[in-house]
């Protein structure tokens, strides 16, 4: 297997048809990610990440390029990646354990053994006491908690999480990103993470890939070089400090350049 | 009891108390209205010939059940209405939901519904009643049209409010269309079904009342048109508060019926099995 490029992002572009023109949302982008990868996707607002999470996960079809993992197209095949938004998008009339195990009822498994596989993850989320709760019952937080357990019951490996914590609190971000780390590396996931946070993007990833403004292309790729556990102290270490003035640097570049034209 | 009389109070708090005064002023002002239109038939006030009394109604109501003809009347107009609301809800909300499944349907039959709505039902009733005689079907079948449509629009409704984001994620999650259909579209489409519920059950009796008025050998609709016939305005009188306090009942058995299903349904009510 090629297992150096589990997930292959080839020469996509995508564009809309916008009342008669044509605005491109993302234009020729190809990258690798391999199995395991922790990695982050960085650009000024409107360059095209979440156009490119809907590809990966089969929502959209690219206008041009492929999208494979373990060498299978996904292009138009929903289901089979993991998929969690800002919101959390539990159904209010489901308790909690209906709403993680939902992935699970959808392919047939019986209530029963969802729930029993369920088990060890709702404990190591902190949701045991909260299964018979609806949602609403429920803080930001801990929906939140129950939406990131849904996406990872849904078994899949390749986890796309698109501003997963962008409405949280700085604590209750702080926990949830503790939680994703050490889950992340429990069950070796291949997660795909969208954010606009500089700081949140070098504390989780292996790897930060950057995006222009529209339409969105590579820019740059960076390998963060910290080690394992990271606090959110290690940030202020000379080595980061200089990479994330380096990030902010190629993003201030992106967004003045693009203002001027 | 004011506000100004618990200033310790505060404004979330719920106040146990506000609601007995309230429940002792409805049934208070209930008895006095009573009391009040006794009192103004036997002072002569009101003429008694068109306004009868409470006591008068009274006696003529006893005297009506103890034939047992009252019991049958209620009984054949109370399942004309109540057949006629399950059918329409069911089949109606049925209709309303299937149109999810095809959007180019459901805009063609929107403003079909819309006009239907529109569409003054009870002036088909004398139609109705020679398509299906003068029997039980005909009553049934008008209740059933007063609904039905009012149902179709809910489900509808419902349908449409269903949060795009949601189907999304359901798509993303590997659902097919007909489990994003029992999944989500359904459950999510609920509370507008219900909410139909209590305008509908007054909208089936309404039609069975006037299939009766219509053209009937029983019901209770069909007693208060012979009375009129015949001047009795005692038993008219019999027949608007004995058909009051049926809608009420069965008004009553809707909002539990609701109270029953917005607990499996809703999002602010605590789990329904916890």
């Amino acid at each position: 297997m090629p297992d150096l490029s589990y997930l292959r992002v080839q020469a996509v572009t995508r564009a809309f048809d916008s009342g008669g023109s044509t605005v491109t949302a993302i234009r020729d982008v190809s990258f690798d990610v391999k199995r395991g990868t922790f990695l982050s996707i960085l650009g000024p607002s409107g360059c095209g990440k979440s156009t490119l999470f809907n590809l990966i996960a089969g929502l959209l079809t690219p206008t041009a390029g492929d999208i494979t993992i373990s060498g299978q197209s996904v292009v138009n095949r929903p289901g089979q990646v993991g998929y969690m938004l800002q919101k959390d998008l539990l159904l209010p009339w489901r308790t909690i354990m209906d709403n993680i195990t939902l992935a699970q009822r959808l392919k047939g498994v019986s209530r029963a053994q969802a729930r029993a596989m369920a088990q060890p993850l709702i404990r190591r989320c902190g949701l045991q006491g909260f299964e018979e709760y609806r949602p609403s019952q429920l803080s930001g937080g801990m929906r939140q908690r129950a939406a990131l357990l849904r996406t990872l019951l849904t078994g899949q490996e390749v986890l796309l999480l698109d501003e997963p914590f962008g409405a949280l609190d700085a604590i209750t971000r702080l926990q949830l990103q503790l939680l994703l780390t050490d889950v992340w590396q429990e069950m070796s996931k291949t997660i795909l993470f969208v954010t606009h946070d500089v700081d949140e993007a070098l504390l989780l990833s292996d790897e930060i890939l950057l995006l222009s403004a529209r339409p969105g292309r590579v820019l740059h790729r960076f390998t963060v070089d910290m080690p394992r556990p990271r606090t959110p102290a290690m940030l202020a270490e000379p080595a980061v400090a200089a990479q994330k003035a380096a990030l902010m640097d190629l993003l201030w570049k992106e967004v003045s350049s693009h203002d001027e034209t | 009891m004011t506000r100004h009389e618990e200033p310790s109070a505060g404004v979330l708090e719920s106040r146990n108390t506000e609601g007995r005064v309230i429940a002792l002023w409805r049934w208070g002002l209930l008895l006095a209205l009573i009391l009040l239109w006794e009192l103004g038939a036997r002072l002569g006030w009101l003429d008694e010939f068109f306004f009868s009394s409470p006591s008068a109604i009274f006696h003529t109501a006893v005297v009506k059940w103890r034939s047992g003809e009252m019991w049958r009347d209620i009984l054949y107009t109370g399942s004309s209405t109540l057949l006629g609301f399950v059918l329409g809800t069911v089949i109606g909300s049925a209709l309303g939901l299937a149109f999810w499944f095809s959007r180019r349907t459901a805009l063609i039959a929107e403003p079909w519904l819309v006009v239907l709505n529109a569409l003054p039902k009870l002036a088909l009733a004398p139609v109705l009643v020679i398509l299906f005689g003068i029997g039980f079907s005909s009553k049934v079948m008008l209740a059933f049209l007063m609904t039905v449509v009012v149902a179709a629009i809910s489900a509808w409704s419902g349908v449409k409010a269903v949060d795009p984001a949601l189907t999304t994620l359901m798509i993303s999650l590997g659902a097919r269309r007909r489990q994003i259909f029992s999944h989500l579209v359904t459950p999510s489409a609920m509370p507008w079904i219900i909410s139909g519920l209590r305008v509908n059950i007054a909208l089936a009796m309404a039609g069975s009342i006037v299939g009766e008025f219509i053209a009937s050998d029983r019901g209770l609709g069909r007693m208060i048109v012979y009375a009129g016939t015949t001047f009795d305005l005692k038993l008219v009188w019999v027949g608007v508060v004995v058909l009051s306090i049926v809608s009420v009942l069965m008004y009553l058995g809707v909002v539990a019926l609701e109270k029953l299903l917005s607990r499996r349904w809703s999002d602010g009510q605590p789990a329904a099995r916890s």
